[in-house]
C-alpha cells in the first residue's frame, strides 16, 4: 500500500458528510464543481447516449438478418449507422472512461481535493451536453446519412440531410474534450500529493496523461476539419469539393489525423483501468511498471503518424502508403509490450476472479485479437482487399467494444463500491461478464470471415452467401444485449440493497482506497503523504491471510 | 443457407494476397498461443489458495522487456516487407495492359471498352491478359471492389485513378462499391464476367458499336474545335499532339512533367495550370462543356496519337 502518514484526523469521527449526501437538489448537481459529481453527470449522460446508439445497432442487426433490405428503407439504414457511429464514438467511447472514471479518480489517486480547474470541468460537461443534444436534435428532425466519417464531397454537397447541425454538435463536444484534457494535464502536473513522484503514480494516471495529450493536440484538428466542411456546405468555400477546385482526399487526411489518435483516446484509458485491475486481483506488483508507462507515451506519440493507413486505397501515393504501413506495424509494439507485462504480472500472483478481473482478462483477450487483426490492416496488400469490408468493422469493434467497453465495465464494477459505498452482487456480476464475452465474440468474430469473403460495410442489402454470418452476428448481438442489461439492473438494485462496501473492499493499494466510501466532499480529511512505490501488493501475505481466514 | 469460408481466387494477385493472409493468420494464432497458454496456466496455478511457490523471480527485468520488444519488431518488419512487395506490384500495371474506362456515379458503374462497347454494372474481361481500369467519378467518392481479384480502389471525382488485375479463372464474380456513396450505396453492385479470350473477342464483336473510343475522341476533337488549333496549319500556334502521350513535356515554368492521363485531363480542363514551353496560354478551358465520358474518349484518342510518330519534332 502507499504508505501514508495520515496525521490522525482531529474530531469528527462520526459519519462525515460524503459527496453524495452533501446536497440533494437538482441544483446541487447541475452547478456542482465536485469532480466526483461531474464524473457521475457524465456517467448518466453517456449511458443515455449509449442506449440510443445501441438501439440503432439492434435495428441494423435485425435488418441484416436477411439479404434484401426489407425492414427499413436504405435511407433509414444509412441514418442508423451514422447515428450509431457518431453517438458511440463521440458521445460514449471518447468520454466513457476519461470523463467518468478519470474525473472521479484522477484527483483521488493523486491525493488532491479536486481537478486543477473545477469550474472548467463543469463547463466541459455543459459543452458535451450541448453538443450531444444538438446531435440528437439533428437525428430527431431527420437524421444524417454521411456515416460518422463525413467524407466529402458527399457530406459537403450531395447529402441532403442535417449534416451541418450534426457536425456542429461534434464540434462543440470537441471543446469539452479539449478542456478535459487540459484540466487533467495540469492536475497531474500541479496537484500531486507530497511524495507522489512521477514514477510513483498509478499507471491509470500515466495512461490518462497520455490520453489528455492526444485530446489537446488532436481534437482541434477535428474542429477545423468539420468547420471547413460546414463552410463548404453553407457557403460553397472550395476546400474539399473538386467542383469548387478542392481536394476530397485532403478531407480524409485531416479527418484521420484526428480520428486515428482518437482510437487511442478510446483505448489508452481502458489500458489505464486494466493496469489497475490486474495487479489488484493477482496481488502482485505490476510487472514492468516503467515499460508500461512509457508504452502509453509511445502510443500517444506514434498514434499521430499513422493516419494514412485508413487511406491505402484512397488515391494517396504508393510511397505514402508504404511509410504509413511500416509506422502502423510499429505502433503495434507498445500495445504488445503492455499485454506481455500484464500476463507476466499474473505469474506467481495470488489470483482471484471477481467480476472486475474477469472483465480485465476478457479485455486482454479481445484487445489482443483486435490488435493482431490490426496487423492485417497494416499489411498493405491485405488491407487493399479488406478495407471498407466487415473485416474492418470486426477489427475496430474488437478494440472499441472488446477493449474499451469491457474495460469500462471492469472499472465500473471495481470502483462501484468507492463511488456508491455499496457492493454489487458478485455472482451476477461474474455471470454478466461471461455473457458479455460470449455474446461479443459471437457477434463480431463472424464478421472477420465475411469481411475477407468481401462483404462491404455500410450495406443495407447484401449478397445471399453472406447471410449465415449475419445471422450468427445478430444472434450474438442478442446475447451481448443481455450482457449489457444485466449490470444495469443489478447495479441499480445494489444502490439500495448492496452490502456496505467500506473504504477498501478489494484490499487495493492506491490513495482512492484510503478514504471512506463514498468519499467525503474534499476526498481526504488530511492531505496524504506518499512514501512508497505503487502496487505494493504481496501475494505471499495474501496467501497467508487466506489460510488464516480458513483456519 | 450457404457456408462459404473463402472467396474465389480469380486473379494472378489473389493467391499472393491469400498467402500473406494465411501467414498473418498463422502469426496471430501463434501470438495468441504465446500470450494465452501461459496466461491460462498462471491463472490456474496461481489461483488464490493453491499452495505453490510465489517468491519473486530474480531475472533482470530489462532482458525480458527487450526480448518481447525486439522479437515482435523483427517479425513485423518481415511482414511489412512481404505485404509492401505485393502492394508495390499491385500498384504498377504492366505496360501491355489493356485499358478499360470506368465512370462511377450515384449509383451505377458505367464502363466503356476501347473498342467502343459499353456496359453498365457489368465488366467483361478475358483471362490471361492484364486489364487496367482508368476510373473517375461524376459525383462523390465510390470504390471499385472486386473481391475475387483482391483489388479495390477508391474512385474519385475530378481525377483519374487506376486499378489493374489479370483474371485467371472463367466465371462471374461480384463487383461492389466499397466506399459509402449515399442512399443506394448497397445497390451499386454488379458483376465482372471473366471469359476465354476467344469468347471475349466474340462478345466484343457482337456488341460492336459504330465507333471505337478513339474514333469518338477524334470526332469530338473536331467538333469541339481542338483540331482548329492543334492540327494542320491553323493561325494559332499550338503543340501537335502526336507522340505526346507518355513522354516528358517541358513546361513554360521550367518544370518537366510526364504526359499521363492526369496531364491530359488537366490540359483540357485547367489549361492555365500547366503551359507547355514555347506556347502562348491561349487554350480555353473545356470544364463544364464536356462530360467525363467524352473526356475519356478524347484521352484515348490522344493516347492513340501517342503511338504515331510526330510529324514534326516537338
Ligand atoms: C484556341 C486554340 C486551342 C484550342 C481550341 C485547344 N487548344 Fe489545346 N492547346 C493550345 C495551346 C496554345 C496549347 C499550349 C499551351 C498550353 O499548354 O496551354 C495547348 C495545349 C494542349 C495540350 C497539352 C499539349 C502539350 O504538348 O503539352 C493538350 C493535351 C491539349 N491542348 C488538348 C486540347 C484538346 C483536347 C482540345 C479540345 C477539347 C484543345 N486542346 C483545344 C491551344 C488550343
Ligand atoms: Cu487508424
Ligand atoms: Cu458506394
Amino acid at each position: 500500500m502507499n504508505e501514508t502518514e495520515a496525521v490522525p484526523v482531529p474530531a469528527p469521527a462520526e459519519v462525515e458528510e460524503n459527496y453524495l449526501s452533501a446536497g440533494h437538489t437538482v441544483r446541487s448537481w447541475l452547478l456542482t464543481t465536485d469532480h466526483k459529481r461531474i464524473g457521475l453527470l457524465y456517467l448518466f449522460s453517456i449511458i443515455f447516449f449509449f442506449a440510443i446508439a445501441a438501439v440503432a445497432a439492434a435495428i441494423m442487426r435485425l435488418e441484416l438478418l436477411t439479404p434484401p433490405g426489407d425492414l427499413v428503407l436504405s435511407a433509414t439504414y444509412n441514418k442508423l449507422f451514422t447515428l450509431h457511429g457518431v453517438i458511440m464514438v463521440w458521445f460514449f467511447l471518447i468520454p466513457s472512461i476519461p470523463n467518468v472514471l478519470g474525473n472521479f479518480l484522477i484527483p483521488m489517486m493523486i491525493g488532491a481535493r479536486d481537478v486543477a480547474f473545477p469550474k472548467l470541468n463543469l463547463l466541459s460537461w455543459y459543452l458535451f451536453m450541448a453538443g450531444g443534444l444538438l446531435a440528437l436534435h439533428a437525428i430527431i428532425v431527420g437524421g444524417v446519412d454521411t456515416g460518422w466519417t463525413f467524407y466529402t464531397p458527399y457530406s459537403s454537397r450531395y447529402s441532403n440531410t442535417h449534416t451541418v447541425e450534426m457536425a456542429l454538435g461534434i464540434f462543440l463536444s470537441g471543446f469539452a474534450s479539449i478542456l478535459t484534457g487540459l484540466n487533467f494535464i495540469i492536475t497531474v502536473h500541479e496537484m500531486r500529493a507530497p511524495g507522489l513522484t512521477w514514477f510513483r503514480l498509478p499507471l491509470f494516471i500515466w495512461s490518462h496523461y497520455a490520453t489528455s495529450l492526444i485530446l489537446v493536440l488532436a481534437t482541434p484538428v477535428l474542429a477545423i476539419t468539420l468547420l471547413l466542411m460546414m463552410l463548404e456546405r453553407i457557403w460553397g468555400l472550395g476546400i474539399f469539393d473538386p467542383r469548387l477546385g478542392g481536394d476530397p482526399v485532403l478531407f480524409q487526411h485531416l479527418f484521420w489525423f484526428y480520428s486515428h489518435p482518437a482510437v487511442y483516446i478510446m483505448i489508452l484509458p481502458s489500458m489505464a483501468v486494466v493496469s489497475e485491475l490486474i495487479p489488484c486481483f493477482s496481488r502482485k506488483r505490476i510487472f514492468g511498471y516503467k515499460f508500461i508507462a512509457f508504452a502509453s507515451m509511445a502510443i500517444a506519440v506514434l498514434g499521430f503518424v499513422v493516419w494514412g493507413h485508413h487511406m491505402f486505397v484512397s488515391g494517396q501515393s504508393v510511397y505514402a502508403g508504404m511509410i504509413f504501413s511500416i509506422l502502423s506495424f510499429i505502433v503495434a509494439i507498445p500495445s504488445g509490450i503492455k499485454v506481455f507485462n500484464w500476463t507476466a504480472t499474473l505469474h506467481r500472483g495470488s489470483i482471484s476472479f471477481e467480476t472486475p478481473m474477469l472483465y480485465a482478462l476478457g479485455f486482454i483477450g479481445l484487445f489482443s485479437l483486435g490488435g493482431l487483426t490490426g496487423l492485417f490492416l497494416a499489411a498493405l496488400a491485405v488491407d487493399v482487399h479488406v478495407t471498407d469490408t466487415y473485416f474492418v468493422v470486426a477489427h475496430f469493434h474488437y478494440i472499441m467494444v472488446g477493449g474499451t467497453v469491457l474495460a469500462f465495465m471492469g472499472g465500473i464494477h471495481f470502483w462501484w463500491p468507492k463511488i456508491t459505498g455499496r457492493m454489487y452482487p458478485e455472482k451476477l456480476g461474474q455471470l454478466a461478464a461471461l455473457v458479455t464475452f460470449i455474446g461479443f465474440n459471437l457477434t463480431f468474430f463472424p464478421q472477420f470471415v465475411m469481411g475477407y469473403l468481401g462483404m462491404p460495410r455500410r450495406y443495407h442489402a447484401y449478397a445471399p452467401e453472406f447471410q449465415i454470418y449475419h445471422v450468427l452476428s445478430t444472434a450474438g448481438a442478442t446475447i451481448l444485449g443481455v450482457g449489457y442489461l444485466l449490470p444495469v439492473i443489478y447495479l441499480l438494485w445494489s444502490l439500495r440493497h448492496g452490502k456496505k462496501a467500506g473504504a477498501n473492499p478489494w484490499g487495493a493499494t492506491g490513495l482512492e482506497w484510503q478514504t471512506p466510501s463514498p468519499p467525503p466532499v474534499h476526498n481526504f480529511a488530511e492531505v496524504p503523504r506518499v512514501t512508497g512505490e505503487p502496487y505494493d501488493y504481496s501475494p505471499q501475505e495474501e496467501e497467508k491471510k487466506a489460510e488464516d481466514d480458513h483456519a | 443457407m450457404r457456408f462459404p469460408l473463402f472467396p474465389d481466387q480469380a486473379s494472378t494477385l489473389a493467391p499472393k494476397v491469400d498467402e500473406l493472409y494465411f501467414g498473418l493468420t498463422l502469426l496471430s494464432a501463434i501470438m495468441m498461443a504465446i500470450i494465452f497458454l501461459p496466461m491460462l496456466y498462471f491463472l490456474y496455478k496461481y489461483r488464490r489458495g493453491n499452495k505453490v511457490d510465489r517468491s519473486p523471480l530474480r531475472i533482470p527485468l530489462w532482458k525480458i522487456e527487450v526480448t518481447w520488444t525486439v522479437i515482435p519488431l523483427l517479425i513485423v518488419f518481415g511482414f511489412y516487407t512481404w505485404a509492401a512487395d505485393i502492394f508495390f506490384d499491385q500498384e504498377r500495371p504492366p505496360a501491355e495492359a489493356m485499358d478499360i474506362t470506368v465512370i462511377g456515379k450515384q449509383w451505377m458503374w458505367k464502363i466503356q471498352h476501347p473498342e467502343g462497347n459499353r456496359e453498365i454494372n457489368e465488366l467483361h474481361v478475358p483471362t490471361g491478359r492484364a486489364v487496367r481500369l482508368i476510373m473517375t467519378s461524376q459525383d462523390v467518392i465510390h470504390s471499385f471492389f472486386l473481391p475475387a481479384f483482391r483489388v479495390k480502389q477508391d474512385v474519385l471525382p475530378g481525377r483519374y485513378v487506376t486499378e489493374w488485375f489479370q483474371p485467371t479463372k472463367v466465371g462471374t464474380y461480384h463487383l461492389f462499391c466499397a466506399e459509402y456513396c449515399g442512399t443506394s450505396h448497397s445497390g451499386m453492385v454488379g458483376h465482372v464476367i471473366v471469359m476465354e479470350p476467344a469468347d471475349y473477342e466474340e462478345w466484343l464483336r457482337v456488341g460492336k458499336p459504330a465507333e471505337t473510343m478513339a474514333q469518338s475522341g477524334e470526332r469530338l476533337f473536331r467538333e469541339l474545335g481542338c483540331s482548329g488549333c492543334h492540327m494542320g496549319n491553323s493561325q494559332i500556334r499550338a503543340p501537335r499532339l502526336e507522340g505526346l502521350f507518355g513522354k516528358p513535356v517541358p513546361l513554360a515554368d521550367g518544370q518537366i512533367v510526364m504526359a499521363d492521363e492526369k496531364y491530359i485531363r488537366d490540359s483540357i480542363l485547367l489549361p492555365q495550370s500547366q503551359i507547355a514551353a514555347g506556347y502562348a496560354p491561349v487554350m480555353p478551358t473545356f470544364a463544364g462543356h464536356i462530360s467525363e465520358e467524352e473526356l475519356l474518349q478524347l484521352l484515348l484518342y490522344i493516347k492513340s496519337l501517342g503511338l504515331k510518330q510526330p510529324e514534326e519534332t516537338r
